[in-house]
């Protein structure tokens, strides 16, 4: 079966049935988009029980689309992005189910979320470098706009065009790299098989990878906030609505770090040698300076915002160390942190919609007054420090492995320094303030969640214990294209 | 003679449409004036078809009237493009005739002749026939951009549009009688022969410095572009249509044929100068757009930084740059007719032209609320639409060279900067169509519906172009192989 293409397909169709619905519909908007997103989520399940631990190139479906120049429409799943594509389409499913503190033009945000939620599926799905970044630029405009017109707080113009320039300028730089790649390379084909194949066999030029390298990793860098690039995103997730700051923060987000895995080091392993010692500092920064920003933030979504970008900081270590392991870890920390950030943000989100505001010194005592969103919310906060048992302290205790024995020793010591010590200042001071202590000023009307957005943030808790406990079933699959990707950029250590 | 006079059908029936028109204005109650543009525009549609027919078609490859006149694919394709891009202007001139207030079938005339010339201009094979075809568009364009006698702007829009003109056209003819002199004949061929040897000469290169200054003009680019924004902003809409979409393309026709397949020694030799213009013009374009309120200067603008980035499939200097061009201009045709159509609509006659005017535009027209942020985004070059494929195609075919040059990398970094300034502003399009929760006007738009179909086709065929590019780049490789001619 073409699970991919069901997946991609399902909720572009749905974007297009909202389209025909009248707006005054609500009901039926809300129950396509959650229905679409929702089978889509099934077919996930589907295609990550019956996908085969090293058995290449799964689902595939390929299409020829402009045959003059090599580009295919091509979905396939292998042991790195079968894992993406199960948190990305949990993570759609909750976003769909949160997206209902929309209250106006609903119909106009629904076709949006399914175009959204398409493209990002869509992206981590291609295996063709042109549909890889179409489909995230067909998720990313409608976050801007979503965004623009849905937004909330006083900054939200300026927030858009922040996050719409920084990321498109992103986006451009890494689509030059990828030209450049696909002319570099001669392969006359876009597929990302086929440029492997191709760089395998004669790589591309040194001098040119000096180029395209870091041409990508600014690129991808930028649109997975690395330092010093990240002050778009505490600033866009906190004027966000809630269902785009969860699919953005985390699944689209994780786009740039996917393709400095999938394309940057694959194709310019020398460029890669020469620059991944910078993106190991950067990384650290990451760690270190946006922990420090996070602690001093009053408002949970700046805190929520500042400390989704300091775990990037762990991905990107884990990528520099370039070893097995390192990726792994990588892979592991961005299925961790999706889940984690959409719980994050999801619960945010209910928050806001109590009394409007997200000032944590005029909160308190809600574990007591909303048990069950306050108990997920100590949940995810214990996660975000990497308490054992979350999918996180699997993910981020590998990258300090890796890390370590890729000869980053300086590096790792003060990430980890950094992680514990920062990452539980601010994690324990939000529940200290939000949850515990006498009851805040006007949360006293604030009620629990409803049933619907309950079952998905409960989804994505559950995920994050699952992979937890059992992290065997994701890194099973990872780690064998993890050595294809590390033999690839290291053929000496053979 | 007679075999001869073939090559030129299509460009004599639109001259004598023009002149029918001039005729029939005389025997017409001036009520029924108006029609004359659906005649027009109808007979074009047929003039369209009639150049996909067997017979004309087979003539390509060719030349006439001693070789200063060429048919091949290239002239072909900007043959149907100068006719596209025409058929939709008319259908917009009617439109908007009440607003020229008399005289609407000279109008519409002097459309048909501007299009001869461009049609000429596509198929130019000598430095005659350039210069002739390229005067009779810029004659006709001096009384189309000031045909509102009763609005100043529109004067003014002339008056500077006729002096930077007749400069840019003395230019022209100053280079070409300084090629001239030096390779001893007008003709395309005897200078792609002998122009190797005369790249030594400094008569030769300044006369080719002053044709390159005469076309950048035509294309608005830098340091010739100060005449765009007054001339797009006063003239009446559908002249800065045709003037955005059909002179730019013919100043493009001339700039592949001369600079990509004349002297492409002389390219190589200028390729530095290139790419300082391109980059140039892109900045330009794109940061004096920022500040602007008025949409139609906007649009001016844009269209200076649009010429930046189509020069950067002259500097390409491959077969791939010049099909580049060609995509870019078709995507680009659709989404300025659609564009100005709407800017048309929504404004009463020279006021209101601010971008404040678009809000509420959602409540009152959702179709053209769409389609004006579809064209935005195309033009941004946000995938899945027109604009995106051609800006694609063109860094492709830029970045096929930057490896191993760093004048190519900083042109793409400059061009990528303009880009990611051009989202700026034409996201401030978008937004000020959406964001705005109370508005004052909520008149609804009335749109006639060749108006209405004029602006699906351009919606579908910026889909079309964007998401279904495989037939259309087939279009464009074919055409812009360009070729020497038959010895």
């Amino acid at each position: 079966m073409d699970w991919l293409l069901i997946i991609v397909l399902l909720p572009l169709l749905a974007a297009a049935a909202v389209g025909v619905v009248p707006g005054s519909q609500r009901r039926a908007i809300r129950s396509i988009t959650i229905g679409a997103s929702g089978l889509a989520l099934l077919c996930a399940l589907i295609a990550f029980c019956s996908f085969e631990v090293g058995g290449g190139l799964q689902f595939e479906t390929k299409v020829v689309w402009v045959e003059s120049l090599g580009l295919h429409l091509h979905l396939a799943a292998d042991g790195i992005n079968i894992g993406i594509i199960l948190m990305g389409a949990i993570v759609a499913f909750a976003a769909a189910c949160c997206a209902d503190d929309i209250t106006h033009r609903v119909k106009e945000f629904h076709i949006l979320l399914n175009l959204m939620i398409g493209g990002i599926l869509g992206a981590f799905a291609s295996m063709d470098l042109f549909f890889f970044y179409f489909f995230h630029e067909l998720a990313l405009v409608p976050t801007f706009i979503m965004i623009g017109v849905w937004g909330r707080g006083a900054r939200r113009n300026y927030a858009t065009y922040k996050i719409t320039l920084y990321l498109s300028l992103g986006a451009l730089l890494a689509l030059i790299g990828l030209i450049g790649v696909y002319v570099q390379t001669g392969a006359e084909s876009f597929s990302i098989p086929d440029l492997i194949a191709k760089v395998q066999e004669s790589p591309i030029d040194e001098a040119a990878q000096q180029w395209i390298f870091p041409l990508l990793m600014f690129g991808f860098g930028i649109l997975v906030s690395l330092w010093p690039f990240h002050t778009w995103a505490p600033l866009g997730y906190g004027a966000a609505p809630t269902a785009t700051a969860m699919l953005h923060a985390g699944v689209l987000k994780k786009f740039g770090l996917y393709g400095l895995i999938r394309v940057a080091i694959p194709m310019a392993p020398v460029g890669a040698q020469s620059w991944l010692g910078v993106l190991a500092w950067l990384a650290l920064a990451n760690l270190l300076y946006c922990g420090l920003v996070a602690v001093r933030q009053k408002d949970l979504n700046q805190l929520i915002g500042n400390s989704s970008v300091a775990h990037m900081g762990f991905i990107f270590l884990g990528i520099a160390s370039l070893n097995v392991i390192g990726l792994t870890g990588a892979v592991l920390v961005m299925i961790a942190h999706g889940l984690l950030a959409a719980l994050a943000f999801g619960l945010s989100g209910h928050l806001y919609r109590q009394t409007g505001s997200l000032d944590m010194s005029r909160m308190g005592g809600l574990l007591r007054q909303m048990p069950l969103a306050g108990s997920a919310l100590l949940m995810a906060l214990f996660a975000g420090c990497g308490l054992p048992g979350f999918a996180n302290f699997a993910g981020e205790i590998t990258i300090f492995f890796a890390a370590w024995s890729a000869g980053l020793k300086t590096v790792t010591v003060i990430a980890a320094w950094s992680a514990l010590v920062i990452g539980g200042l601010y994690m324990m001071r939000a529940i200290r303030c939000i949850l515990h202590g006498p009851l805040g000023g006007d949360w006293a009307k604030a009620g629990d969640v409803s049933p619907l957005i309950a079952t998905a943030l409960g989804l994505l808790l559950g995920a994050l214990l699952v992979f937890g406990f059992v992290p065997g079933l994701l890194t099973k699959g990872i780690e064998g294209e993890a050595a294809k990707i590390v033999r690839l950029a290291k053929p000496a250590e053979r | 003679m007679d075999g001869q006079l073939q090559f030129v059908q299509l460009e004599m029936m639109v001259a004598a449409l023009g002149l029918l028109i001039l005729l029939a204005d005389l025997f017409l109650p001036s009520t029924a004036r108006r029609s004359l543009g659906w005649v027009a525009a109808g007979a074009l549609g047929l003039v369209f078809l009639l150049s996909f027919r067997g017979g004309y078609a087979a003539l390509a490859d060719a030349e006439a009237f001693g070789g200063i006149y060429r048919l091949d694919a290239l002239a072909l394709f900007f043959k149907r493009f100068f006719l596209l891009s025409a058929i939709f202007v008319l259908v917009f001139a009617v439109d908007f005739a009440a607003r020229l207030r008399g005289g609407v079938s000279e109008y519409l005339a002097f459309i048909l002749f501007a299009l001869t010339g461009m049609m000429f201009a596509s198929s130019a094979n000598d430095f005659s026939l350039l210069f002739v075809s390229i005067e009779l568009i810029t004659v006709t364009f001096y009384i189309l951009v000031s045909f509102q006698r009763h609005r100043l702007h529109s004067l003014e829009a002339g008056v500077k549009y006729l002096i930077l003109g007749a400069v840019s056209s003395a230019f022209l003819v100053y280079g070409i009688a300084l090629v001239f002199g030096e390779a001893g004949s007008l003709k395309f061929d005897a200078i792609r022969a002998a122009h190797a040897g005369l790249l030594g000469s400094n008569v030769f290169l300044f006369g080719m410095l002053f044709v390159f200054a005469g076309l950048a003009f035509k294309i608005s680019a830098f340091p010739f572009q100060v005449w765009a924004p007054d001339v797009y902003q006063g003239a009446p809409t559908p002249t800065t249509t045709f003037l955005a979409v059909g002179s730019k393309a013919a100043g493009f026709v001339l700039l592949i044929r001369l600079f990509g397949s004349v002297v492409p020694e002389l390219t190589a030799q200028w390729t530095g100068m290139l790419m300082v213009v391109a980059a140039l013009t892109i900045l330009y374009g794109n940061l004096c757009a920022v500040p602007q309120r008025n949409l139609k200067r906007l649009l001016a603008y844009s269209g200076i930084a649009n010429a930046g980035y189509l020069l950067m499939g002259i500097v390409a200097q491959s077969d791939d740059g010049k099909a580049a061009i060609l995509y870019y201009l078709a995507g680009y045709l659709f989404t300025l007719v659609a564009t100005f159509m709407i800017i048309h609509l929504i404004t009463s006659e020279g006021e209101g032209e601010d971008i404040a005017c678009l809000a509420g535009l959602n409540k009152r027209s959702p179709f053209l609320a769409f389609v004006l942020a579809l064209c935005s985004v195309s033009l941004a070059g946000i995938p899945p639409l027109a604009g995106f494929f051609g800006k694609f195609l063109l860094v492709k075919s830029v970045a096929a060279k930057a490896f191993g040059d760093a004048g190519y990398f900083a042109l793409l970094a400059v061009a990528v900067f303009g880009v990611v300034v051009s989202i700026y502003y034409y996201f401030g399009i978008i937004r000020a169509i959406y964001w705005p929760k109370d508005t004052s006007d909520d008149s609804p738009v009335p749109i006639a519906w060749p108006t209405r179909i004029a602006l699906g086709l351009c919606v579908a065929a910026i889909l079309y172009l964007g998401l279904l590019p495989d037939k259309p780049i087939n279009w464009a490789n074919a055409a812009a192989k360009i070729e020497s001619a038959p010895d």
